[in-house]
């Protein structure tokens, strides 16, 4: 009986089932996924469980210490109603960074989300359709040479105040951050792309496809964007650990987001002033900077071996 | 005579402290770090108070005041008073007498011709001048000799001393600046880079909004002054940064302006390398209203007096945003003891500080809620308050500096509690103090609906700055956007009593008349102080001669500063 049911299973077998025990193999991205999946929860729902309002401001319990300050300090100003502490103003640093957190992740989604889709599209065409190659090429070599924060700065001076009008000021600037980081870091993608694409159109099985009048439209969705999989889903992680940093670091020079409306680039460069002081400020947003983006890459590296089916099952 | 005296007396208790080293340029190299950077060394274009310092370094006015508020003779040897017979009898014009053998940095002679010239280039009427209203109710400058030059006002003028005395209005050098009047002014980037001036110090590079590099001017009239060779004037940061390179690291030896929470300096104090100082002139942290419609619909049109604002230009609304803000808490946060509780946007003197607005000291927010109630501004479902259809819904602007983000932040709540919806935006100081009339962002623009800054002015007099909010300072697209009433209140009563100000001679009635003005703005609500700041700088421990001056600017001495040894 249970031999039976162990042959189907093996027999049904999807071959993304070996992807998945590939990259349990890989313990970095084990413990990766894990952190993204609990950091990301714990943005979504967290402020469910905690209700305060991050910029609600309580000037009586400002500069509060976070509760295991107590470990070392027993006369810390300390409370459990603000476990990780407040700032200088009496805002919730655990509300903030649950809030922080929320933007600095969409941000970094939706930006890898559109820069993959340029990035892909763009290299399967430069790379299927040889009289588009030189034109495209040129241009990612073009977007290449932009240097990104000077013309985010442009970008947010043009269209900030029409942006503001039709979508509000928060939503604004989203879309300007995610259109400014999107359209800046496809160029890595469409690269790797045409280079595979290129690499991809010489095998037989190709050749074959095409002597039985597979048109380039089944031909780039059947044959050649499965194939490619695997550099896309490498470079969507990078890009979305890009993406965070860049927000964080825009937020940091103190554009973006306006003042009070918290990412946790913002978080950062609010406590900078008393880092000494106050270095929790400074060490729970770059904690949740820097194991996110970590924990992206790994994911990437272990998605890589995964993918890859000449590694697979070593 | 006693300011003569008393000049004398510091200048030989400075030499006697420098004998050892009074030499010129056997300092080597002073540091100094502005967090807001320069843009121009001429303070003509710009009313900055980054450009004038920068500028101060290298240009000089005829007279200045010195850290007391007292006028000195600078390019002079003595300031012309009705009693010298400087000024006459009729008040109606003054005569300065330049020192003889002042030498330019080019080693040309300073005459009267330089001293007319500058009034004519600020008073060129297509200029946009940023100094134009010290120069008001000039009619003439007439050159007597070589080294005389007469001011005539148009009326009797009791305060004289408004154009060539300050930091905002030195003399330029004619040969330098002859092709650079009225609309031409902007484009001599060379001169206006580089200026031929009178100070301690010349300019050897200039970088916009970076750095300027300045060496010991040769032919400056004290042999043995100034102490250092070469200057290196850093722009840029922020004040944080600024206040740790002098105090913590000690990379530089004065940093300008640290508008820092107090736990804040006095954590970098302990860092042992430098000390900060204080004082408190006139600077005023205040909300700028816009009374003209932003919106960005209006094209050239936007924030100019053709378009009265939607609900701003309503008296209750700007009302009920002053009685909403709890000061006190202001200050505490902000400031602590480099700060003071003000009504008034004229703060100091004590003569003309106005007795009349003590009721904004308490937070009123049940006040602010029945006030906006009475007007028509009903809640909405969001709770925020809205009248035929207009939302009261506010962007709130002020340059990148966590005091003054905090201050949006607390403002913000309160303003809430009042049923308005706030959004707030900080923009580099560079760029919001920068004057750049091809930004959107200057605080001349103001492309939102109100905006927190503060500003003071230099001396103790102040008829040129309540000038400001006269009708025709308003900055607009026809003025380059030049002219500093922010709010654009034009009142025509204000104009006249303005008038009545500048014609004025006894010292009781003056006072009496710019309480008075004072009052006309903070009962309008057009300007609603917030903080009465203290100026906080910091130095180095090794460097001397360091002597704070909050009524000009801070860099007015710099060519006594010596290092210690």
């Amino acid at each position: 009986m249970t031999d039976t049911t162990v042959q189907t299973k093996a027999l049904s077998r999807n071959q993304w089932w070996d992807v998945w025990d590939q990259f349990k193999t890989h313990k970095g991205a084990v413990v990766g996924g894990g952190f993204l999946l609990f950091i990301t929860l714990a943005v979504l729902f967290g402020p469910y469980l905690w209700t305060l309002d991050p910029q609600r401001l309580d000037i009586r319990a400002k500069d509060m210490r976070p509760i295991y300050t107590l470990l070392w300090d027993s006369g810390a100003k300390v409370s459990w109603g603000h476990p990780f502490g407040t700032d200088n103003l009496g805002r919730d640093t655990m509300a903030k960074l649950m809030a922080g957190g929320q933007v600095s992740m969409a941000v970094g989604w939706v930006a890898m989300l559109l820069s993959i889709v340029m990035g892909t599209a763009i290299g399967v065409v430069a790379g299927y359709f040889k009289r588009f190659d030189g034109l495209l090429m040129r241009f990612t070599d073009l977007f290449l040479a932009l240097p990104l924060l000077p013309l985010l700065l442009v970008i947010m001076m043009l269209f900030r105040d029409s942006l503001r009008k039709s979508f509000g000021p928060e939503m604004g600037i989203f879309i300007l951050i995610v259109i400014g980081i999107g359209i800046t870091s496809w160029m890595q993608t469409a690269r790797i792309v045409r280079g595979d694409v290129l690499a991809l159109k010489e095998r037989d099985f190709i050749l074959a496809a095409r002597s039985i009048g597979t048109s380039p439209r089944h031909m780039i969705s059947r044959h050649l964007l499965p194939n490619v999989m695997s550099p896309i889903m490498v470079s969507a992680t990078l890009g979305l650990a890009n993406a965070i940093i860049t927000e964080s670091a825009l937020s940091f020079l103190g554009l973006g987001f306006p003042s009070d409306f918290p990412t946790w680039g913002k978080l950062l460069f609010d406590a900078t002033d008393r880092m000494e002081l106050y270095p929790e400020r400074v060490i729970w947003p770059g904690i949740c900077i820097s194991f996110t983006v970590l924990s992206v890459n790994y994911i990437g590296d272990g998605l890589r071996d995964a993918l890859d089916p000449r590694i697979r099952g070593r | 005579m006693t300011l003569m005296k008393r000049a004398i007396g510091s200048a030989l208790a400075l030499s006697m402290a420098t004998m050892a080293t009074a030499e010129r340029g056997s300092d080597g190299d002073v540091k100094i770090i502005y967090w807001q950077a320069p843009s121009t060394m001429n303070p003509y274009l710009s009313g900055g108070t980054k450009d004038v310092d920068a500028s101060a370094l290298v240009i000089e006015p005829l007279g200045r005041y010195d850290e007391n508020g007292a006028i000195v003779p600078w390019l002079v040897d003595e300031i012309p008073t009705v009693a010298n017979g400087g000024v006459s009898a009729d008040l109606t014009s003054i005569t300065w007498k330049l020192k003889s053998g002042l030498k330019w940095s080019d080693g040309s002679a300073v005459t009267s011709n330089d001293v007319k010239f500058s009034a004519d280039y600020c008073m060129s009427p297509d200029g946009g001048c940023a100094q134009l209203s010290r120069f008001g109710g000039v009619s003439s400058v007439d050159i007597i000799d070589d080294l005389t030059v007469k001011i005539t006002f148009e009326k009797p003028t009791p305060f004289p001393y408004g154009p060539f005395v300050g930091a905002e209005t030195p003399v330029l050098q004619a040969a330098q600046f002859a092709n650079c009047m009225g609309a031409a002014a902007p484009t001599c980037t060379d001169a206006n880079f580089n200026p031929v001036g009178t100070g301690g110090f010349v300019v050897t590079e200039f970088r916009p909004n970076d750095v300027i590099t300045l060496k010991a001017n040769e032919q400056y009239r004290d042999p043995a002054k100034p102490a250092f060779a070469t200057m290196t004037f850093k722009g840029g940061g922020d004040a944080a940064g600024a206040g740790r390179a002098v105090m913590e690291t000690g990379e530089f030896d004065y940093a300008w302006n640290l508008q820092l929470a107090p736990d804040v300096i006095a954590k970098m104090q302990e860092g042992g390398k430098g000390v900060p100082i204080a004082g408190f002139s006139t600077l005023v942290e205040r909300l700028m209203i816009n009374l003209t419609d932003p919106s960005s619909e209006l094209g050239n049109e936007r924030s100019t007096r053709k378009h009265p604002h939607p609900f701003l230009s309503n008296i209750n609304v700007r009302k009920a945003l002053s009685m909403a803000i709890d000061r006190e808490l202001l200050r505490e946060i902000g400031y602590g003891p480099a700060g003071k509780l003000t009504c008034n946007v004229v703060p100091a003197p004590a003569a003309y500080a106005s007795p009349n607005n003590g009721s904004c000291l308490t937070q009123d927010i049940a006040g602010a809620n029945a006030l906006l109630d009475k007007a028509g501004f009903a809640k909405g479902s969001d709770g925020v308050r809205s009248k035929d259809g207009v939302r009261l819904s506010i962007l709130y602007q002020t340059s990148t500096n966590a005091v003054r983000q905090d201050f949006q932040a607390l403002i913000k709540q309160w303003w809430s509690e009042i049923g308005i919806e706030t959004e707030l935006r900080n923009i580099d100081a560079s760029v919001f103090f920068g004057g750049d009339a091809g930004s959107p962002d200057t605080f001349q623009k103001l492309f939102a609906d109100l905006e927190m800054y503060a500003n003071n002015f230099s001396g103790t007099d102040p008829q040129s700055y309540l000038g400001r909010w006269r009708c025709d300072n308003i900055p607009s697209p026809d003025t380059q956007w030049q002219g500093e009433n922010m709010p654009r209140f034009c009142d025509p009563a204000y104009d006249a009593l303005h008038d009545k100000l500048q014609g004025t001679g006894d010292l009781e009635e003056r006072a009496k008349i710019s309480i008075a003005l004072n009052d006309m703005l903070m009962q309008a609500y057009a300007i609603i102080p917030l903080v009465h700041r203290g100026r906080l700088s910091a130095h180095a421990n090794s460097l001397g001669g360091v002597n704070l001056n909050v009524w000009d600017s801070e860099m007015w001495n710099t060519a006594d500063w010596y290092r210690i040894k």
